[in-house]
């Protein structure tokens, strides 16, 4: 068994699903935080067999949680302070995806416009269908249900 | 400062008050004549087009304002590579209000975010065309006397068929309206529209292939043009230019007061021979194009109830 040290203050990404992880860490700019971050892939999981664990030592504040409603709104977030969980932060589905995934219809004015925010509206939240705020083409989170 | 994306950027209330003024307008021309004196309508258009910029140009023109702009992308400065932002941006210094279309779709939006004018959008890509939405609500209104309590069909290229999504949006808005999406397999309208828009809204509709099946219970049909520029493939175009045509065989099928729409221009969808019956009212959709506009211009620079 792998141990990872306890956070003292910080982020728990717990029950992210297994290979996940390092999809995060991207759209998380983990890459670019100076702090400490664990990435733990396969750990073991009564509940999904396998999963990923991401520890970030850093204040909540400093991560977009929206990003990760948008990746996975099952993930568990737990807030770490003095060593111990004293939150858990429900995730879900943002209405606004700013610059976080960009659109794939080469129809699209974002194909050839230069320095343009992309941004995605949430057009249907049962099916967690996003759709680009310029062209209207569909993306559909990770977790989609069709 | 208001601009015009998405026909569903006015409301049922204003659409009508818009209309109501597009009317008043074919009927007493001459009190608008001079509503617009000294205004400039900037005329932006990336992408080929006769009438939409001609009767925009037009309108303004009735409007006793004028007119500046450039007719293809290879004209601007666009094939020096300046971004639509940094156009729009300059373009806002020279004129009142902006027509743009452009073959890419949400340039206009991006325009608009970045405009100082009112932007209207006059076509991009295969998404939204809302004037030409304007000219068929207040051609329908018009003609048949009410927007709603019918059965429209709409034919030919449903997937890029901008007109048919921007009409769509707009009709679902009125009562008893319901759809006949007659389309090749690979021409069908795009899921954002059937499931979105129409299933959403829990509107009638159905689609089907053969128009010759769809003609007897219309009231109106709608006929679209396969648009050669929307495909990638030339193979693809060619297999579908001919897939509907509109003859007197055919129409022969349909009620005596059908009305047959076409944003024009039209290539062979519909034949000639069809031009004098008293159903085809895609000429008069044209001069109504020009009243809608009219309203339109006058609507979003502040000055429609300047008019005594």
């Amino acid at each position: 068994m792998l141990n990872v040290g306890k956070l003292n203050e910080g982020v728990v990404l717990d029950h992210i699903v297994a290979g996940k992880s390092m999809e995060l860490y991207k759209y998380l700019k983990l890459d670019k935080m100076d702090c400490c971050v664990a990435i733990i892939k396969n750990a073991h999981s009564n509940k999904m067999g396998k999963k990923d664990i991401i520890k970030v030592e850093c204040p909540i504040d400093q991560l977009d949680l929206n990003v990760l409603g948008f990746i996975d709104h099952n993930i568990t977030v737990n807030i770490i302070k003095d060593g111990e969980i004293v939150s858990k932060k429900e995730l879900s589905l943002p209405k606004k995806l700013v610059n976080i995934i960009h659109c794939k219809n080469p129809r699209c004015i974002t194909s050839i416009e230069q320095g343009i925010d992309h941004i995605f509206f949430l057009a249907d939240e049962e099916k967690e269908i996003y759709r680009c705020q310029y062209c209207e083409e569909k993306y559909r989170s990770s977790g989609s249900k069709s | 400062m208001r601009h015009l994306m998405n026909p569903l950027d006015f409301s049922v209330e204003e659409l009508d008050r818009l209309l109501d003024l597009a009317n008043d307008i074919e009927k007493n021309p001459e009190k608008y004549a001079h509503s617009c004196s000294g205004k400039k309508l900037a005329t932006l258009f990336y992408e080929p087009s006769t009438r939409t910029r001609l009767s925009f140009e037009a309108a303004m023109l009735n409007l006793g304002g004028s007119v500046l702009g450039f007719s293809s992308a290879d004209s601007s400065s666009a094939a020096k590579g300046e971004s639509v932002a940094d156009t729009i941006r300059v373009i806002s210094c020279y004129a009142d209000i902006c027509a743009m279309r452009h073959p890419k779709e949400g340039a206009p939006l991006i325009a608009s975010m970045k405009s100082r004018i009112p932007v209207i959008n006059a076509g991009d890509g295969g998404h939204q065309h809302p004037t030409q939405t304007l000219t068929d609500l207040l051609t329908i209104r018009s003609l048949k006397g009410r927007l709603g309590n019918f059965t429209i069909g709409l034919c030919g290229d449903l997937k890029f068929g901008r007109t048919v999504h921007s009409l769509i949006q707009a009709l679902i808005r009125y009562p008893n309206v319901s759809f006949v999406l007659i389309s090749p397999e690979e021409l069908r309208i795009p899921d954002n529209i059937r499931d979105d828009v129409l299933r959403r809204n829990h509107q009638q509709f159905k689609e089907v292939v053969r128009l010759e099946d769809a003609l007897p219970e219309l009231d109106l049909l709608y006929m679209t043009r396969v648009q050669r520029e929307r495909f990638f493939n030339e193979e693809d175009y060619v297999r579908m230019k001919d897939f509907y045509i509109l003859d007197k065989e055919k129409l022969k099928l349909a009620g005596p007061d059908m009305m047959i729409l076409h944003p024009l221009p039209r290539v062979n969808e519909i034949s000639v021979e069809v031009d004098d019956d008293p159903r085809a009212a895609y000429f008069k959709q044209a001069q109504y194009g020009v009243y809608v506009r009219m309203a339109l211009i006058l609507t979003l620079l502040g000055l429609e109830g300047n008019i005594c």
